[in-house]
């Protein structure tokens, strides 16, 4: 992988400066859910060969997370945002 | 040998370079290259082949074919015809038996047989498979490139900068140049990046230019790696010249390969570029304008050129090289020989598009001219010159019909193939040029298809009666130059992060080993167990600088962190410590620390030595997806750290702070976390237990670290490193994350069940903690004590009726418990206190007791003290 990612502060940068935290998943909401539900979400993941929604850091450069949209087969990034917070519970 | 002064020559013949060659003296001018010094001086035989072993002397002299390849200072493979001398050098052939004149595994050329064809090793060395390892070890002396010396270190340093450019030019021919001058009219930012030494020390205006230098390909994002020669500049352009123009093809005939074989821009370099007549009698086979005047060249040069031939207008029906011992000494034109030492012999001109391939531009045959040229260029790219075909053109290849009895025709000269063994590649049904490649070799050698892609393209095409265009291109990959291992690998520097205290721990003779990132003391002296002992019975002291250390403030501080941790902390009061773990949703333990509540919206976390910085960026990513009204400051490095601990430890701090009431038993209890000025140095004061005695964790401004060191160490305290302490908190049963623990490891099964708030609405961990509450326990982690005095390994192997049940993760002889002691996984049904299981140590079992609680001061009254 040798592509730029833009960050939201720093503009594009090389792909080596960035953590990659993997697709952005849903956290089961509400009560105990199944094992199953569980599971799926600590360890399943789509994997998709085309746009996926990612968790990126800058981590050597200013630190901040936010999400990408990527094109999993040609490392197109096609926009980047700032997370929206979900309500705090 | 050198000719008079010629006009563009590069050589300054003032100044004599001297070098060893092959154990001699060896000379040549200032400008020369090491190739062309040797020329010079008489020296044919550059290197031995692959795996004939056949003599091989200057062929393309541009740095392109294998065949100059030698050991140059210890780093192998250096193509001498473009390596600039240099004085003291010391230039070594490789792959050779003897010497480059007589190399005793030329045997392989004459006896051939069945161990030459194409892919023989893969059918006549698979049985017996116990002799795999003696066929690669001959097979790896027989053939081959240079070796690596082991013990040699190459250039001091490589360096890697990551650079910007507007314009990137590849290639610095007139249309290269042209572009970056025309592109330095409209602004800043051009780099010209060229392989030949011609504009070495160029100046043309506005532009940077990087010469000798080679791009070593186009990776994926427009990403050009540019080896400058001891550095890597990573470049992104908005627009990527490519003007790399075309490469020479050889013209594939019986001897082609033959001392004396020589592509016509070689020869002119040797003429122009260091005035050095090439031969006495040379025949020009010529396919284009270019190599046309290369006759003229030679004549000039004092060349006698008895036959030219220019094989677009009289093309011939057979061509064949003659030679003695390897070297050339006639060429057969139609069967008509005419004497010469030197044959210039091209097909023509293909362009060189390998980089715009890697670009991701379409590669399309072109019949009426014989090359393949770029199409389709992707966006930022643009090609000039010649590597879009300008002036470019092949004539169709010849091939001998009576190869048979005539010598070797070689399609690719790095790795021997001939025309014989693609042959034989069609005819056992290798029918896709991708797949004749692999078995073939052909185009995987050093010069990655340069001067053989085209040929073997052509060649299939013919044998299988296909077209150019059907046949297609393999796929161009990077890198396109050959590199240096070193150069790609970076700077050889392993980080490693030191306490602000490091020096006084080396001056005392501590050992010193790596704990993470970081160096740390791992005992002072021979006797761990004396630093022990020293905490158990007066003041110990160990720098704990590198524990993970971070603020997190803001009116949701709380919030955050009941949301992180499966503890609470609302129910902390400001000046309150709290030990916490940190777990994932998937309820691994990922890390412990503690916790203190500094004030109602400021907590301070400690974390272990080597989590830091992955804590750091859990508690960021979290709070990104929660948007809590809190900042997470990781102030690891800003501050250091000491664990003042033993009876004596209130005492000694007592005469170090202004009043002493402040650490008075009461005033500063179990668990208080408290600003104090200690030897003047303004501290957080934490007071917990790690190693089991009365102790304070001092975390201070980083600068004040050898101060306060050593004052504690005037007081009495004995400086302790990482194995007592180790030591120290296993007769505690205090666990390590990462240790005593893996990823299938949870709080319950870890035996903290106590910790989790499931009362909580929230925490990261809590739904698997449910669910593992609700399961069936799997096993547990439990202390032990050994029957014998024996250690058992960290790893060692639980034995329950001579079964494996479970494995040990921790274990120390421990002087204050009088006893082995350890940590282990057992099955749940064997965890009862005493229950006796065994360990294997070696090769016997040793046995074993469960034991519950500390091993050592189960009350915890001396730690509370």
């Amino acid at each position: 992988m040798s592509f730029l990612l833009p960050c939201p502060h720093c503009g594009p940068r090389p792909v080596d400066e960035y953590a990659c935290f993997g697709e952005v998943t849903t956290r089961p909401a509400g009560e105990s859910p199944s094992l199953r539900d569980l599971t799926e979400y600590v360890y399943f993941r789509d994997n998709v060969a085309g746009v996926q929604r990612e968790w990126w850091q800058h981590r050597d450069g200013c630190g901040e997370w936010f999400l990408a949209e990527r094109d999993t087969r040609t490392n197109e990034v096609l926009s980047i945002s700032e997370p929206e917070p979900a309500p705090p519970v | 040998m050198r000719l008079g002064p010629q006009p563009r020559e590069l050589i300054d013949r003032s100044q004599r370079v001297l070098f060893t060659f092959d154990g001699r003296a060896a000379g040549g001018y200032t400008g020369d290259t090491i190739g062309s010094a040797l020329y010079a001086s008489g020296q044919r035989v550059f290197s031995r082949s692959f795996k004939y072993h056949r003599p091989r002397g200057l062929l393309c002299c541009s740095g392109h074919c294998p065949n100059c390849l030698m050991t140059v200072d210890s780093v192998p493979n250096v193509r001498v015809c473009v390596e600039p001398i240099r004085a003291g050098a010391v230039v070594e052939p490789q792959n050779v038996w003897g010497s480059l004149d007589r190399d005793a595994l030329a045997v392989t050329d004459k006896i051939g047989g069945p161990f030459t064809p194409v892919g023989f090793y893969y059918r006549t060395m698979i049985r017996p498979r116990f002799m795999w390892p003696l066929y690669e070890k001959v097979l790896r002396n027989l053939a081959g490139l240079g070796k690596v010396d082991e013990r040699h270190h190459g250039h001091s340093r490589y360096d890697v900068e990551h650079r910007r450019a507007r314009v990137l030019v590849v290639g610095g021919g007139q249309s290269g140049r042209a572009a970056a001058l025309a592109a330095a009219t409209r602004g800043p930012g051009v780099v010209l990046v060229d392989e030949g030494m011609r504009l070495r020390g160029a100046e043309l205006e506005g532009v940077e230019v990087l010469a000798p230098a080679r791009a070593l390909g186009i990776w994926e994002g427009g990403l050009v790696p540019v080896d400058a020669g001891g550095v890597l500049y990573r470049f992104r352009a908005e627009r990527i010249v490519v003007a790399t123009g075309a490469l020479e093809q050889p013209l594939v005939f019986p001897g082609n390969d033959l001392v004396g074989v020589m592509l016509p821009d070689g020869v002119r370099r040797l003429i122009r570029d260091f005035a050095i007549r090439p031969a006495s009698r040379a025949v020009v086979l010529a396919s284009d304008d270019d190599a046309l005047e290369v006759a003229d060249e030679l004549r000039e040069a004092g060349v006698a050129v008895p036959r030219v031939v220019d094989l677009r207008t009289a093309p011939l029906g057979r061509i064949e090289a003659k030679g003695r011992r390897g070297r050339v000494s006639a060429a057969v034109l139609d069967g008509r020989a005419v004497e010469c030492d030197l044959v210039v012999a091209s097909a023509g001109r293909q362009p060189s598009y390998s980089l715009l391939a890697q670009a991701g531009a379409r590669v399309e045959y072109e019949p009426s001219r014989g090359i393949f040229v770029p199409a389709e260029l992707p966006a930022g790219f643009e090609a000039l010159g010649a590597v879009t075909g300008e002036g470019c053109a092949t004539v169709h290849p010849l091939r001998s019909s009576g190869a048979r009895n005539g010598d070797k025709s070689f399609v690719c000269v790095c790795e021997d193939v001939t025309t014989k063994d693609v042959d034989r590649a069609i005819a056992e049904g290798f029918d896709s040029i991708e797949l004749s490649k692999r078995y073939t070799t052909v185009t995987m050698g050093p010069c990655q298809g340069k001067l053989c892609q085209l040929a073997s393209i052509r060649l299939y095409a013919r044998t299988t009666g296909v077209s150019e265009a059907t046949v297609g291109t393999t796929t161009a990959r990077p890198p396109w130059a050959p590199v240096e291992l070193g150069l790609l690998a970076g700077p050889h520097h392993e980080p490693a992060r030191r306490s602000s205290i490091h020096f006084r721990h080396e001056e005392a003779g501590a050992t010193i080993q790596w704990a993470g990132p970081w160096k740390r003391p791992y005992a002072y002296g021979e006797h761990p167990e004396d630093e022990v002992r020293a905490v158990h019975e007066s003041l110990g002291v160990i720098d704990v600088s590198t524990l993970g250390k971070i603020l997190v403030e803001g009116p949701q501080a709380v919030e955050l962190l009941e949301r992180l941790y499966p503890n609470r902390f609302g129910d902390m009061k400001p000046g309150r410590i709290r030990y916490g773990v940190i777990t994932s949703d998937g309820g691994r333990i990922m890390d412990d620390g503690t916790i203190a509540r500094l004030a109602d919206d400021l907590f301070y976390v400690t974390t272990t030595s080597t989590g830091a910085d992955a804590v750091t960026a859990w508690f960021e990513w979290w709070n990104a997806v929660w948007g809590y009204d809190a900042e997470i400051v990781n102030v690891t490095g800003a501050l250091a750290a000491v664990n003042l601990a033993g009876p004596r430890a209130r005492e000694a701090l007592s005469r170090l702070v202004d009043d002493p009431d402040d650490v008075a038993g009461d005033a500063f209890r179990y668990l208080d976390a408290k600003e104090l000025d200690v030897a003047g140095v303004p501290c957080l004061a934490l007071r917990i237990g790690f190693v089991g005695e009365l102790g304070y964790e001092l975390h201070f401004a980083s600068p004040a670290g050898e101060h306060l060191w050593d004052r504690l160490v005037a007081e009495g305290a004995w400086p302790f490193g990482l194995e007592p302490q180790r030591v120290l908190r296993l007769e505690k049963a205090h666990i390590i994350v990462g240790q005593d623990t893996d990823s299938e490891s949870n709080l319950l099964s870890a035996g903290m069940s106590w910790l989790p708030k499931l009362e909580k609405d929230d925490f990261v961990g809590k739904l698997a903690v449910e669910h593992v509450a609700r399961r069936e326990e799997v096993e547990r982690l439990v202390g032990f004590t050994m029957e014998e005095d024996v250690v058992p390994a960290e790893g060692a192997q639980v034995v329950i009726e001579g079964r494996p049940g479970g494995r040990v993760t921790s274990a120390r002889r421990s002087e204050a418990v009088g006893a082995v002691i350890g940590l282990a996984w057992l099955p749940p049904e064997r965890c009862e206190d005493g229950t006796r299981f065994e360990i294997r140590v070696d090769r016997r079992t040793v046995g074993a007791r469960v034991r519950h609680g500390a091993f050592y001061d189960a009350s915890g009254a001396r730690m509370r003290a």
